[in-house]
């Protein structure tokens, strides 16, 4: 299918796909965390746990793989073509809030190994959880509309939204964009479900 | 409330007060950390090493002076604790104390950098000022984390792991605003915004605090 061409960004613009519904998938699924974390600590009960640890699992997964995406992406847009050095694309707001978010859910991990108790486990993870995630997002939302960048969308752009322009985005690709991104979320959400089973299969006395 | 607030407030004071060598083991740490660059520096460091140096020196010294707010409370102090008064007292009186020690070691490390590194800061004043305000977020976000760590074992490395992601936004604004009191130019109303968004974050910090710290209380 055709796609229009922008300056600089051309026949890359096809990343939006990949790399954009990644993201999106990404956030999703952390909210999704959240959420079955704030369950946890209401109810109590182990199930909502396992959920929120996989669906995390799986968004660090996602944010992987748009990291990926992006990096690949970038390697032939900035540093190739416009000359940029990797050290000042590394400084770019999107990609620290992202390299954040990722270390986050790291430590979210570290922290749920370094327990042998599970409830105790569950229970300050659920913590951990709703803290980073409520100090992570708003930073991820607001800095990179404070400061500059090169990312699409980005300088100038009257939508004010930092990582897409709503105004370049053409219909024949929104034909695709929108399906990826319900696609690449719900994807996530199967692999996190297959999890959250195997778990449930081998805690099996602990959920009764 | 804010009476029994006040209270648990002056007993962490109190208590600093009676184990004055581990107040004076942190000082010893600022002075030879800021030492140790003044060496190892050829010359007074321009103005953005400058900055840079000062915040993550903030930083170290922050999850240092933090760190052991929760872990000096032994199990058995903790229950007792627990049975005299609520969660989101207890945790206030904590964020209280730590930021009231961290606004003291931030003005004691400001003034060794003068001393060490000269002054590339234009407007002196108002660097004090923002170094408040981001020494304050920091001991913030830190005695959450320092909360956190200790219900788990290997507490003290756990803390800088936990810490550093969730600060690093915090950090950066506080940084970049901090570049005002270096004559940057700013446009207009941008370092309200930023101070506006620090001082938020601050407040989200302490309501999650006494949203969430009731959970990890009990055992």
């Amino acid at each position: 299918m055709d796609v229009p061409r922008l300056f600089i960004l051309n026949e890359t613009i096809r990343n939006l796909y990949f790399h954009v519904c990644m993201w999106f998938a990404m956030m999703i699924l952390f909210i999704v965390s959240l959420v079955y974390s704030i369950k946890y600590l209401r109810t109590g009960s182990i199930q909502q746990d396992i959920s929120a640890s996989q669906f995390a699992a799986v968004g660090v997964l996602m944010g992987l793989l748009g990291y990926i995406t992006g990096a690949i992406w970038a390697n032939y847009t900035w540093v190739t073509d416009q000359g940029q050095s990797l050290a000042a694309v590394l400084k770019e707001p999107k990609l620290i809030g992202a390299a954040i978010a990722l270390l986050i859910y790291g430590a979210y991990f570290v922290l749920r190994g370094s327990f042998t108790d599970i409830d105790k486990r569950a229970r300050v993870s659920a913590v951990y959880n709703i803290f980073a995630f409520s100090m992570l997002f708003p930073s991820i939302w607001i800095i990179p509309r404070l400061v500059g960048s090169l990312h699409p969308g980005s300088p100038g752009s009257d939508s004010g939204n930092p990582a897409l322009n709503y105004n370049d985005i053409d219909s024949r690709l929104r034909l695709v964009f929108y399906p990826a991104i319900i696609g690449w979320t719900l994807l996530g959400v199967w692999i996190a479900t297959l999890r959250i089973r195997l778990n449930q299969i081998a805690d099996k006395e602990l959920i009764k | 409330m804010i009476q029994r607030t006040i209270a648990l407030f002056r007993k962490d004071m109190l208590l600093e007060w009676r184990q004055l060598h581990t107040f004076y083991g942190i000082l010893l740490y600022v002075a030879a950390t800021i030492f140790v660059i003044y060496l190892a520096m050829d010359s007074s460091p321009n103005a953005n090493t400058w900055n840079s140096l000062f915040w993550v020196i903030q930083l170290f010294v922050c999850v240092n002076t933090v760190a052991k707010s929760f872990l000096q409370e032994g199990r058995g102090r903790m229950l007792y604790f627990h049975s005299i008064t609520a969660p989101e007292e207890f945790i206030l009186a904590k964020l209280l104390f730590n930021a009231l020690l961290m606004l003291i070691m931030n003005i004691v490390s400001l003034g060794l950098f003068f001393l060490f590194l000269g002054n590339p800061v234009s407007d002196s004043f108002k660097f004090l000022a923002i170094s408040m305000i981001g020494g304050i977020s920091l001991s913030l976000v830190f005695t959450v984390m320092s909360a956190i760590a200790s219900k788990a074992q290997h507490n003290a490395a756990l803390i800088a792991i936990l810490g550093f992601p969730v600060i690093l936004p915090n950090l950066l604004l506080i940084m970049r605003l901090s570049k005002t009191a270096f004559a940057e130019i700013f446009d207009a109303g941008a370092v309200w915004q930023l101070t506006g968004l620090v001082l938020m974050m601050d407040v989200l910090v302490i309501v999650l605090s006494i949203i969430l710290f009731p959970f990890l209380w009990k055992d």
